[in-house]
């Protein structure tokens, strides 16, 4: 830990009535950065912001504020101010006693009050609603007297807990923006929770993301668009398409039945990897020559700036490409990936590894049920185990009822051909299925898995 | 097909019947003589009778004090039951709301028994219990519901911008629930200005108030003079309430 780190979080946990809302956060933030916290709802990020504000106290852990322990201290003790995402402003008062009640509880001098009121009132370009009550202003100027309240105290850091998620999209804009403008004069250190990954590349310095209570990644929003460190970031973060990939060795890679150059190293040989695409990245043309692969235009629609199309490829994989010009529906065309524009990631996992026990010479116990299955030679019951199944080998059920163990779709992932879906099965245990079949996030299925697809291996030690 | 409006005819007749043409008569026989001529000799009368002035005098006194007490125990009570850390089931607040359901003239009658079999001396004392004792649930209950509906980032946002939490309740808790204090002073000062049964039965009499005269007056067919007196409280109701409906509508209403 360095001098310049303002907030520095350190192996914090945080469970909900037995749920990891967080789970061993770890990371800092400089003097002065404007980092955003960032990923979809109940992935912990609020939790996160209200922990280092005081009003949830960490179970493990601890906060650092300039190299000094603030878990045990009450909120308004913490030299930190925040910015709430439906305001709270207090309505008996007006807009000029809302923003000096922080200043009137340190007992700063009225004179003193009224220039630091004015002033940021003024920088928020409020300057003429002091009088104003707060319930007549608009959901905008609501957020600039909520902002300049927090501001006025000159916090450490300014805590902002999606504040522009209530106004309409061009509002959000402007205030972006301001935002950002805000932050450049101030030089304080701003911490901003949002699930609107957009607005995250637009304002920070430092992007961290987090799903499922764990970061996933941290970066500048230049590497985390264009090096996502895996699937779920890649989807969270932009459009893209992607695809099991296989690392034939450094710097060439196949996917889509297609082998490319590409610029990553260091996989091995022979390797199983995500390929991330990004639809800008893809170049469409209307002749095959001097095109890697060729596919079919199965849609396309105006976006504004681009056109979005889908298209079909030679060894069929549907592929998102976005482009200046339009190609007809149903026209055939070439297409050509360059090599600095293939990201690949490392897979997280190629089948699914689930902790078993033997229970005779058929059965074994996992995920909380009896399972049947081939059980080799030299394993005998009581044994502790791991049980390996591919993830196409998962069979989904309409009703949970038909299943051995229900379930809930928990995430999906398109890859060109296939879904790629999560299951959450009831005990709390996560799944991974490859099928063809078309779920929605929060289907209730049921899941079987055939006695032949299940490998037994000794687990380690 | 018939006009919606229609619906609310018996209501109309209802309201006619029950509640306007009483009041028109209040105010008719309040300013009329024995025989029917007009005067305004009521109205003077209990301007110029100090005794009349006096209980009036009084009545206002008692009822001023059963407000402050009932908004002094009640507000404490019903943050205490809106506060989740100190109440955590919802058995507590049906206790102090199961008082209103049962006749007021009952639970009176109880307490001045009480009272005799514990050898207390029925005066001011006993009769300012009493009132609080009825009129404490409509105190609680308005203020319960304001607490239990306040947004609590409010409180969050200013423990954040460093009020410790008795600031937060002295600061924001407080000020926030004025609309349910209001709704609780008026559902409480008003009946306890014209209420004679509390004093009956528990001052035997002894303590005369403004609701115990214009009763008295009514039982000796003093009619016009009983109307008058009535027109005078009227008059204080429709003040009072007034005066806390502009406050009701800049803070938004808290009334049950």
């Amino acid at each position: 830990m360095t001098q310049d780190n303002i907030i520095d979080i350190q192996h914090l946990s945080k469970s909900f009535g037995g749920v990891k809302v967080l789970d061993d956060i770890n990371f800092y933030v400089r003097q002065g950065e404007f980092v955003t916290l960032l990923g979809p709802s109940g992935c912990g990020k609020t939790t996160l912001l209200r922990q280092i504000a005081g009003f949830i106290a960490p179970d493990e852990g601890r906060i650092l504020l300039e190299g000094k322990d603030i878990s045990g201290i009450p909120p308004y003790k913490r030299p930190l101010n925040t910015v709430f995402q439906r305001y709270a402003l207090f309505p008996h008062l007006d807009v000029f006693d809302n923003v000096a009640f922080g200043l009137k509880l340190q007992k700063v001098p009225r004179k003193e009050i009224e220039v630091r009121v004015t002033k940021m009132l003024k920088m928020v370009s409020m300057a003429d609603y002091e009088d104003r009550s707060v319930d007549s202003l608009s959901g905008g100027q609501q957020q600039r007297v909520a902002i300049a309240r927090a501001l006025v105290n000159y916090p450490k850091v300014l805590l902002l807990d999606e504040p522009l998620a209530a106004l309409d999209l061009k509002m959000r804009k402007d205030m972006q923006m301001e935002l950002k403008e805000i932050h450049r004069k101030m030089g304080i250190t701003f911490i901003y929770v949002t699930h609107d990954q957009e607005e995250a590349l637009t304002l920070s310095d430092t992007i961290v993301v987090f799903n499922e209570g764990r970061i996933q990644q941290i970066g500048t929003p230049a590497d985390i668009y264009n090096e996502p460190v895996n699937s779920f970031v890649a989807d969270f973060i932009g459009e893209s398409t992607i695809l099991n990939g296989t690392m034939i060795r450094d710097r060439r890679v196949e996917f889509m039945g297609h082998e490319f150059d590409c610029v990553d190293e260091g996989f091995g040989e022979n390797v199983p990897v995500d390929v991330v695409v990004r639809p800008e990245d893809v170049y469409i043309m209307n002749q095959l020559e001097g095109a890697q692969f060729s596919g079919v235009v199965k849609s396309c629609i105006f976006k504004g700036v681009h056109y979005e199309m889908f298209v079909e490829t030679d060894n069929g994989f549907e592929l998102m490409v976005q482009d200046y010009n339009a190609f007809e529906p149903g026209s055939t065309v070439g297409l050509l990936i360059r090599p600095g524009d293939i990201q690949v990631m490392r897979k997280e996992r190629t089948c699914n590894t689930v902790e078993a026990v033997v229970e005779d010479g058929s059965h074994i116990k996992m995920l909380g049920c009896n399972w049947e299955c081939e059980v080799p030679e030299g394993f005998t019951p009581g044994d502790e185990v791991l049980a390996e199944f591919d993830f196409e080998k998962v069979e989904l059920l309409d009703n949970r009822e038909d299943g051995k163990l229900g379930g809930e779709v928990h995430f999906l992932l398109y890859k060109g051909d296939h879904y790629h879906l999560t299951i959450l099965t009831d005990d709390g245990d996560h799944l991974w299925v490859d099928t063809n079949d078309i779920w929605d996030k929060g289907d209730l299925v049921g899941i079987e898995i055939a006695p032949a697809d299940i490998k037994l291996k000794r687990r380690n030690g | 097909m018939v006009k919606r409006s229609y619906w609310s005819l018996p209501y109309l007749i209802f309201m006619v019947v029950f509640v306007v043409l009483p009041l028109l008569l209040i105010v008719l026989y309040a300013f009329q003589d024995g025989s029917g001529h007009f005067t305004l000799s009521n109205i003077t009368r209990f301007f110029t009778d100090s005794d009349s002035l006096s209980t009036f005098a009084l009545s206002i006194e008692v009822a001023i004090e059963n407000t402050l007490i009932c908004i002094l125990l009640g507000y404490p009570a019903a943050w205490i039951l809106s506060n989740h850390k100190l109440n955590r089931s919802a058995v507590t607040v049906v206790l102090f709301i199961m008082p209103m359901w049962i006749n007021a003239l009952m639970r009176t009658l109880a307490t001045a028994e009480l009272f005799s079999m514990l050898g207390i001396t029925l005066g001011k004392g006993t009769l300012l219990f009493g009132m609080v004792y009825d009129y404490l649930p409509f105190m609680i209950y308005p203020i319960y519901n304001t607490l239990m509906k306040m947004d609590n980032s409010y409180a969050e946002a200013a423990e954040d911008l460093g009020a410790a939490p008795w600031k937060v309740f002295w600061k924001v808790t407080v000020p926030l629930s004025f609309p349910g204090v209001m709704s609780g002073i008026l559902m409480v000062f008003m009946p306890t200005v014209s209420t004679f049964a509390i004093s009956e039965f528990l001052t035997n009499n002894k303590i005369k108030l403004f609701g115990t005269i214009i009763q008295e007056n009514i039982n000796s067919s003093m009619w016009n003079y009983g109307a008058a007196l009535a027109f005078i409280m009227l008059i204080i109701i429709g003040i009072t309430s007034m005066l806390g409906e502009t406050k009701q509508s800049e803070t938004e209403g808290g009334l049950i």
